[in-house]
């Protein structure tokens, strides 16, 4: 069985809680104080039956108590699989914690209600949803009940959203014609809508493929943690300990430490008292080299045939997630995989306005939610992937080091010459 | 692409393991927080797999109410001197000796809320800045938002408007002194992936997670272990029963259920039933009832 992240992206109004609610509650989930709530409550909807997106209203209380709006995690599984919910608020003033929840999601979930079809957040969403390179798409269009289930209203949505997707370059994207209110489609089928032949929601995660970068291209190993017992009978042990972030590495695999460029053989692979011939991306374990080398925490092992980028000058977009607004001429942390070293944000290229998709030139000034392509300029060198490539090592956060919070989410682009 | 998937459970697996030893490479001084139930067992077979055949880089820590089960005590005394590490204990009963800490009086007493201030001084006694625990987001609602590095301030505080964005799995341990961070390597696992998890590695746990013949009286339409800290009086009546319990707690605190289970296929199956049922189907009052039971206790984390 695996387990599947996905992000959900629309706002209350688009009925994401009645949604996220009907997923939860038709497959069981529900925690026990959720469920009591949801009995107790007066809140029916106007056909009697509960109004399922109490469920989900941690959320809106906090909008209304103005206390800091956040992402939470759901849990529900069915016999074919295990889901992860990200759930994260669609409004423009929380798009940090959206990109935040799309960081570790495989899928994501544009709601669209059917009677408004492609809008300004729509576009906002999806744009963060291709900045963060998910690689699958579910747009459901919402709602339908309202529309009385018409086929010609949803492939009106489905037409524009095409142009949208090429324009953002989505590549797979699934459009699911929905009502979460009454249940059609989301995790049984509907009698309403006949004309829709393909899958319900449900259905859908349950069998969409997840993409796992298994690829020699992208082997990377980021050194965590040096296992050194230097006891009597282990005097010579040293063990690399991290997780393969992408790619896959084999015993007699040539490697090269990043950034000192030394290179040697993997001569074991080992967790505890497991020996593996080959370790996959997503694994933890302890990497054996055949030469003595000094290497550290920070340090990257890569397949020597397929290395990544080294450079201290970067091309890269950047979130930025700080209530104060980003400072060129200070001095910051940016943390890339197991390395910590300074850095600066050297020139802001443009900015994105993320409703319409445009580029912004001549406003330069980073505030709370910016997006846009900077370049930037580190203390050592980092050994990085092109994100839209490979995630694992093409992401980074920066630290601002006089409160220590996480200020910035990188998408690292290219190395400037 | 090839198409080459982890298990659920070796995923989470991994995730737990990469977790803790971003705790090894970031901290100073971190610790093991160590209650003696199930997840926190779990966490200790985790470190095994994250840095054996090194030492652990942490000492493990007890909080002792002192109203432990005795098996609990037993398991843990056991477990230390297999593993070799270093375990430091902090006694409820010691805060209550110095007076910053009053026992509770009544038929209800419990040290539950005492020893949060025991867990406090033993981390600013050692200096610790990371304190890794057992917690789970699917425990209840909070705990849904609550970061895989979460900062705490120099009084142990948690303020959510000081949570950090946590992306991708770049967790920042960047923090002033006399702050701390609790780290939760499983937070993303469920109750039901950590029995499974016990019973794929074959993890020996303290007895009183299964079936056994005890002497229980029943409080507040609860039942409980029969014993000497329950303040009880001659309306106490003594059964003996079969039960089980479905957490590790205090013995003031913790509600045993009838159970038959003596066996974690059996218990796995007790779950199983009350968490999945057919789709569609309404849930039933176990459902409630487990996610009580298995509550952590307030505070403590």
């Amino acid at each position: 069985m695996e387990i599947l992240k996905f992000i959900t992206a629309g706002s209350v109004d688009d009925g994401k809680s009645t949604l996220i609610g009907r997923l939860l509650y038709d497959t069981d989930a529900i925690l026990e104080d959720q469920l009591e709530a949801i009995h107790n409550s007066n809140r029916k909807n106007d056909d009697g039956t509960i109004d399922l997106a109490i469920l989900t209203d941690g959320l809106k209380a906090e909008r209304e108590q103005g206390i800091t709006i956040d992402v939470a995690y759901k849990y529900f599984q069915t016999e074919n699989r295990k889901f992860i919910i990200a759930d994260a608020p669609g409004h423009i003033q929380y798009t940090r914690n959206m990109v935040t929840g799309a960081s570790n999601a495989n899928l994501a979930i544009i709601l669209i209600d059917a009677r408004k079809g492609v809008i300004e957040q729509t576009n906002r969403h999806s744009f963060l949803v291709s900045l963060l390179a998910l690689p699958e798409v579910v747009v459901c269009v919402n709602k339908m009940d309202m529309v009385n289930h018409d086929q010609d209203t949803f492939n009106k949505i489905v037409a524009q959203y095409q142009v949208l997707a090429g324009k953002l370059g989505l590549k797979n994207v699934t459009y699911i014609p929905v009502s979460a209110l009454k249940g059609d489609n989301i995790v049984n089928g509907s009698t309403n809508m006949p004309w829709y032949t393909g899958k319900s929601l449900l259905d859908h995660l349950e069998t969409v493929e997840i993409t796992v970068d298994d690829s020699r291209a992208h082997a990377r190993f980021p050194v965590q943690w040096v296992v050194r017992p230097q006891t009597e009978e282990l005097h010579d042990y040293r063990g690399y300990a991290g997780r393969v972030s992408s790619g896959n590495f084999k015993v007699n695999d040539k490697v090269t430490v990043l950034p000192s460029g030394f290179s040697s053989t993997i001569t074991k692979i080992e967790l505890l008292d497991q020996e593996f011939e080959e370790a996959f991306a997503g694994q933890s374990v302890t990497i054996h080299l055949q030469d003595e080398i000094d290497i550290s925490r920070g340090d990257v092992l890569v397949n020597s045939a397929a290395q990544p980028e080294v450079s201290n000058l970067i091309e890269a977009d950047l979130c930025w997630m700080d209530t104060r607004a980003l400072d060129t001429t200070m001095t910051y942390l940016i943390q890339h995989n197991s390395k910590v070293t300074r850095c600066r944000i050297q020139e802001v290229l443009y900015k994105f306005n993320i409703n319409t998709l445009d580029k912004v030139q001549g406003d330069e000034e980073f505030k709370l939610n910016d997006i846009g392509r900077i370049i930037i300029k580190t203390a050592e060198p980092l050994a990085f992937d092109v994100y839209q490539d490979n995630k694992a090592n093409g992401g980074a956060i920066i630290i601002d080091s006089r409160t220590n919070v996480t200020v910035g989410a990188l998408m690292l682009r290219a190395a400037v010459s | 692409m090839s198409k080459h998937h982890l298990d659920y459970l070796d995923e989470l697996e991994a995730e737990a393991i990469y977790i803790l030893r971003e705790v090894a490479g970031q901290f100073e001084k971190p610790a093991l927080l160590f209650s003696g139930g199930k997840d926190s067992i779990t966490l200790v077979r985790l470190a095994e797999k994250a840095f054996r055949p090194g030492k652990f880089p942490f000492p493990l820590v007890h909080i002792d109410t002192g109203h432990n089960f005795p098996e609990t005590i037993r398991y843990r005394d056991d477990m230390v001197a297999r593993l070799g590490e270093k375990l430091i204990i902090g006694h409820v009963q010691d805060s209550i000796d110095q007076g910053k800490v009053v026992e509770q009086k009544g038929k209800n007493a419990s040290r539950n809320a005492l020893q949060t201030v025991t867990l406090l001084d033993t981390i600013a006694a050692n200096g610790f800045d990371a304190c890794i625990g057992g917690a789970r987001r699917d425990e209840e609602k909070a705990r849904a938002k609550e970061r895989i590095f979460s900062v705490r301030d120099e009084f142990g505080q948690w303020d959510p408007k000081r949570q950090r964005p946590e992306l991708w799995n770049l967790y920042n341990g960047k923090i002033h002194k006399g702050e701390n961070v609790r780290v939760f390597p499983i937070s993303n696992w469920t109750e039901l992936d950590v029995w499974n998890y016990i019973r794929r590695e074959n993890i020996a746990l303290p007895s009183i997670y299964f079936a056994h013949e005890r002497d229980t009286i029943v409080r507040n339409g609860q039942l409980m272990a029969a014993a000497e800290f329950l303040n009880m009086d001659e309306e106490d009546v003594i059964t003996r029963r079969n039960v089980r319990f479905r957490t590790v707690g205090d013995m003031t605190c913790t509600a045993a259920v009838e159970s038959d289970a003596f066996l974690i296929d059996d218990i796995i199956n007790e779950i199983s039933a009350s968490k999945i049922s057919e789709r569609g189907a309404r849930m039933d009052d176990k459902v409630s009832e487990a996610a009580m039971e298995d509550r952590k206790k307030g505070g403590y984390f």
